[in-house]
């Protein structure tokens, strides 16, 4: 394919890249997708008829570590795109991999935290925070498990030698997912753990 | 013109080609077709409400089915005629307009369609297995929970508007993608058709609107399958908390609804005056600002529920607001006709009447604008006949008089002018003959939502006559269905411009080549092929180019299939669901996978 007929190929009225631009749209309804669950959270985590309350079974200094796993994952993540950017695909599928065991060791927290809740008595039916707060949660768990099997497909494309053309835009625009991921689990973390005390 | 290089490899007629295309303007076809089919079953069933009221205490629909009826219409009109109506406009005409040879994401378009196609499949399912939704289109709680509508209607209805969502935010990301970033060089935001901006400001509002809904309608589903207690008051959940959620994306939806016929009449009006179009730029804030304060106006919906002074006092207001961009529109509409050479086809005449009656329904809206008079019209057919002027009147007009404007270029083929101008003539009698006296009804205190109502009480006059126009309307609609049918078969053959129009849609041969434009177009002004074809006087179409067309695919409709038995799983038992989840995984790698793109 000559130059020119690649620049028409791809010409964009902004310049920037459709699927990158259609990523960001996407994390804009997301907005108001956790702004609507959180706001439930909100209305509803003091408002059980009975217990549990949040302050009976949120673990902070367990949550505080699955946070930093995930923050960490977005760190690696630049790095993953870093190597691509580079053409160095070995050293892209190690940080992919890092990146992709960093979210499941958050889901694997979350599995933990989920059922030692059901032990404790906590359920989805139990009472509305508990409806709620599994609801939130369980959200962003599916994104992150929806991003850990992304993760996963560009490391074994890149491993077969299938991700060559636009390698460093796809790994960009799942870097742009993954990064909403983890500062919507800031959010989350923020008001559903944190304001326990408030 | 030389022909430019295409596939030969894959066909180009017969049922495969439609299952498997990711052109624009086929999909554009496909969301046509399938909204008039759905319009026809719509409109059945307000014939159906309309005779079971045509006398006092009328006993041809028992009080369940009248229920039944009323959901099943509102949420047919509203999701599956109008909303789909629009999205055949967006894909045909957007990328016509933009310059553009496809959308953004074509596969993505494809989903889109089959999504909606099954969500009202599965919503329509209800009436093979005679279990309706009962619930309005609205559905309030806590009437949704198991405990008020125990079976499976309600299922229907919060599964099949999930499908519809989907289908309608995957559609926004890709018209939004498409219009910022897929215009031809020179089409600079000040210079896009009117048209592509109200679908640009609509599928924004969709993008940011649907995710509350979702949220909404997951919760309701948890609430009868999994046993959350969101909607239960008796467990600390709330039933107030769903009015919000429904109109924080409702009261965006009903502009979501109205905002794209407005951009058609934007384009009728000036081709028919031939004039441009009258403050242009006044009619994108306009459209803008309504678009910014359609989130900003849900709770005037909630006046009776005690919001309390000042949430009842804002409210108020900044529906008061939405009157400006309104009234900014239609003097604009009016003034782009005056000194104009009006020419009177059929598509400027719905254009005008949509003009008129949109006036109707908004001035009443002004009126519930104001919470001590909507306190008295809650629920009363005034209200019926208010959003009935805005949706059916205004709304739906446009729609017609999209199709009157642009059919020929759809199918190469003209309309009947004269079978036109009598469904035109029909339908604005028997619209006004329905909802005119609806405003006295309501008024007198004849509530919503009754299947039936005693003699006596001063409704009957008016319920007959309101029933004859609604028989009325229905037969202009079957005229125009004729219209359409001999259109095709015989109409005139059309020119690639034969309205002498404005924008670059009409540029380019009726119907258009598969890939739209030989040469991207270069513009250099807004109603950019007027400009060319009277100022530059050179309107050649350019050619030959190598063009590349994405390939067909039947993975989009895989994906859809996996996703209508992940939703019908939830009604007739979880093993289809799961079916459904690794039909649609399987779908999305096949997709990752397949050679797309030449």
């Amino acid at each position: 394919m000559s130059d020119a007929s690649h620049a028409e190929h791809h010409y964009t009225s902004l310049g920037i890249d459709n699927r990158k631009l259609g990523m960001w749209l996407l994390i804009a309804s997301e907005c108001l997708l956790f702004g609507t669950l959180i706001t439930t959270f909100m209305i509803f985590r003091h408002h059980s008829v009975s217990g549990p309350s949040p302050a009976d079974v949120l673990d902070i200094p367990i949550t505080s570590i699955s946070t930093f796993d995930l923050l960490m994952s977005s760190f690696s993540i630049v790095l993953a795109l870093y190597a691509i950017e580079q053409g160095n695909h070995k050293l892209f599928r190690r940080w992919i991999l890092v990146t992709a065991i960093g979210g499941l060791i958050f889901l694997g927290f979350q599995t933990y935290e989920f059922t030692n809740f059901v032990h404790e008595g906590l359920g989805l039916s139990t009472n509305v925070f508990g409806s709620s707060f599994f609801m939130l949660t369980g959200t962003h768990g599916l994104h992150v498990a929806v991003g850990v099997i992304w993760l996963l497909s560009l490391y074994f494309a890149s491993l077969r030698g299938k991700l060559r053309e636009d390698a460093a835009l796809k790994v960009d625009t799942m870097a742009l997912y993954w990064h909403f991921v983890d500062v919507i689990w800031i959010v989350i973390f923020t008001v559903v753990y944190l304001f326990v005390y408030v | 013109m030389t022909e430019a290089a295409l596939h030969p490899s894959y066909p180009k007629s017969g049922l495969w080609s439609w299952l498997t295309t990711v052109d624009h303007k086929r999909i554009g076809i496909l969301y046509g077709v399938t909204a008039l089919i759905l319009l026809c079953i719509g409109g059945t069933e307000a014939m159906l409400i309309r005779t079971q009221l045509i006398v006092p205490n009328n006993t041809f629909l028992s009080a369940d089915t009248f229920n039944a009826m009323f959901t099943m219409h509102g949420v047919t009109m509203i999701f599956m005629f109008v909303m789909p109506m629009n999205a055949a406009f967006f894909n045909y005409m957007v990328p016509l307009q933009i310059g553009a040879r496809d959308v953004a994401f074509p596969r993505l378009n494809a989903l889109s369609y089959w999504v909606f196609l099954f969500g009202a499949l599965l919503f329509h399912t209800s009436f093979l297995v005679g279990h309706l939704p009962e619930v309005g289109w609205f559905g309030y709680a806590n009437l949704t929970t198991e405990k008020y509508s125990p079976g499976m209607g309600t299922d229907f209805w919060v599964i099949g508007l999930q499908l519809l969502g989907l289908a309608s935010l995957i559609a926004s990301i890709n018209f939004i993608t498409t219009i910022v970033n897929m215009r031809a060089p020179g089409m600079t935001a000040m210079r896009m058709p009117l048209y592509t901006w109200t679908a640009l400001i609509t599928n924004i509002l969709l993008l940011l609107a649907l995710p509350v809904i979702t949220v909404a309608l997951a919760q309701v589903l948890f609430d009868r399958h999994f046993g959350t207690k969101i909607y239960e008051p008796g467990e600390g959940g709330s039933v107030i908390l769903w009015q919000h959620l429904f109109w924080v994306f409702g009261h965006p939806e009903v502009y979501i609804l109205i905002l794209p016929p407005m951009g058609i009449v934007s384009e009728i009006l000036p081709t028919f005056s031939r004039k441009p179009l009258f403050g242009y730029s006044a009619m994108v804030y306009a459209t803008a600002g309504i678009g910014f304060l359609a989130f900003t106006v849900w709770a005037h919906h909630m006046f009776t529920v005690g919001m309390g002074p000042w949430a009842t006092a804002i409210f108020s207001a900044s529906t008061m607001l939405i009157a400006i961009p309104t009234g900014v529109k239609i003097f604009n509409w009016i003034f782009t006709m005056v000194g104009g050479q009006v020419r009177l086809t059929t598509a400027c005449l719905f254009s005008i009447g949509f003009i008129a009656m949109f006036t109707i329904g908004g001035l009443s809206g002004v009126m519930h604008a104001s919470p001590p008079i909507d306190t008295q019209q809650q629920d009363s057919y005034f209200v019926v006949a208010h959003f009935h002027y805005v949706l059916v009147a205004g709304a739906a007009q446009g729609l017609l008089a999209g199709i009157y404007y642009w059919f020929p270029k759809f199918t190469g083929r003209m309309m009947s002018e004269k079978l036109g101008k009598i469904h035109f003539w029909l339908n604005i009698i028997g619209v006004n003959l329905t909802f005119f006296p609806m405003h006295f009804l309501g008024a007198d205190g004849m509530p919503r939502r009754i299947y039936t109502y005693p003699s006596g009480m001063g409704f009957d006059f008016w319920n007959f006559w309101i029933t004859m126009g609604a028989y009325i309307t229905a037969v202009s609609g079957l005229i125009f269905l004729i219209n359409v049918w001999t259109s095709l078969r015989n109409g005139e053959k059309a020119s690639a411009d034969p309205w002498d129009a404005r924008t670059l849609e009409w540029a380019i041969s009726s119907p258009p080549p598969e890939y739209n434009f030989a040469k991207l177009p270069t513009v250099t002004a807004r109603d950019d092929f007027w400009h060319r074809k009277y100022e530059l006087k050179n309107f050649q179409p350019e050619g030959p180019a190598h063009v590349e067309l994405p390939n067909p695919t039947a993975w989009p409709l895989v994906v859809g299939i996996g996703l209508a038995l992940l939703g019908y799983g939830f009604i007739f038992g979880y093993a289809l669901s799961f079916i459904g989840v690794a039909i649609t995984i399987i779908g999305a790698y096949g997709w990752s996978f397949a050679k797309f793109e030449g």
